[in-house]
């Protein structure tokens, strides 16, 4: 029987790698009757959801726009030739 | 030339810089990354006109991005890698000695109205900065641009387990982080 801390490791690497079938029936027994580890589960499956909405959500801000500031860093940049970033 | 970065910066700039934003969710990394991108578009003018310049430069700020990363990752203190080298022990926080919960996981529910889940997402940005250097990168790299493991194992120059281990202390930390303070 898995403890909690080996299940919640196997829901982690269930987004990294296949579970082997073991791996799984372990798992899937271990959450049947456990509910902090099948609340664990739900919370990394919305962590998911999350972090696509935020990355969607960013990227489609019309309001975050590149600093005027840095657009002319960039430009004086790329005027003297130098790769190197202003201290 | 002057005339090409102008107007790259005028057409793309925006887009590139929130691009590089929702993936370092970091202002002044994300504008390192756009200056590099642009710098290095100028400098190596590889673009053929076969695609459209906006991929062409998102292509190039993919790189600049994973470099970003590279470079936090070599600026972080010492100590964040002496507790991330040993990956049993760092579990401690959240497990007894017989494995455990220390404190059992509660339920945490997206919330449906746009201006609670920008709330929700402001607390989330804010839990992902605190962690250390090291399992920012490697969880941004995972969890939001969904680099294959494979791949960044050979970014970041570390085994398979050793990712594995990061993104379950990463993704552990957040949720926790979550719950004490989305309520």
């Amino acid at each position: 029987m898995l403890t909690c801390k080996q299940a919640s490791k196997l829901v982690s690497q269930s987004l990294d790698r296949p579970l082997s079938w073991s791996e799984r029936m372990q798992l899937k027994l271990h959450l049947f009757i456990c509910d902090p580890c099948s609340r664990f589960k739900q919370q990394l499956k919305l962590l998911g959801v999350a972090l696509k909405l935020g990355r969607t959500m960013t990227e489609n801000d019309q309001d975050i726009k590149l600093p005027l500031d840095v657009k002319n860093r960039i430009l004086q940049a790329n005027e003297s030739g130098s790769m190197q970033k202003p201290v | 030339m002057e005339n090409n970065i102008n107007h790259w910066l005028n057409e793309h700039g925006d887009y590139l810089y929130r691009f590089a934003l929702a993936r370092l969710k970091d202002p002044h990394h994300a504008e390192d990354a756009v200056q590099e991108t642009m710098l290095a578009a100028i400098k190596n003018n590889s673009y053929e006109g076969e695609s459209a310049v906006r991929t062409w430069l998102t292509g190039i700020l993919k790189h600049k991005i994973i470099d970003s990363q590279r470079k936090q990752i070599r600026e972080q203190p010492v100590s964040d890698l002496i507790d991330l080298d040993n990956a049993d022990t760092s579990m401690d926080d959240f497990f007894d000695q017989s494995g455990h919960w220390l404190e059992r996981p509660q339920t945490l529910d997206m919330p449906d109205g746009a201006l609670e889940q920008k709330q929700f997402l402001t607390i989330l940005d804010g839990c992902i900065n605190k962690l250390p250097a090291k399992l920012k990168a490697i969880f941004m790299l995972r969890d939001v641009q969904e680099v294959e493991n494979e791949n960044i194992c050979k970014e970041l120059n570390i085994t398979a387990t050793n990712a594995w281990v990061m993104l379950y202390r990463a993704r552990m930390g957040l949720r926790k982080c979550l719950e004490l303070n989305w309520s």
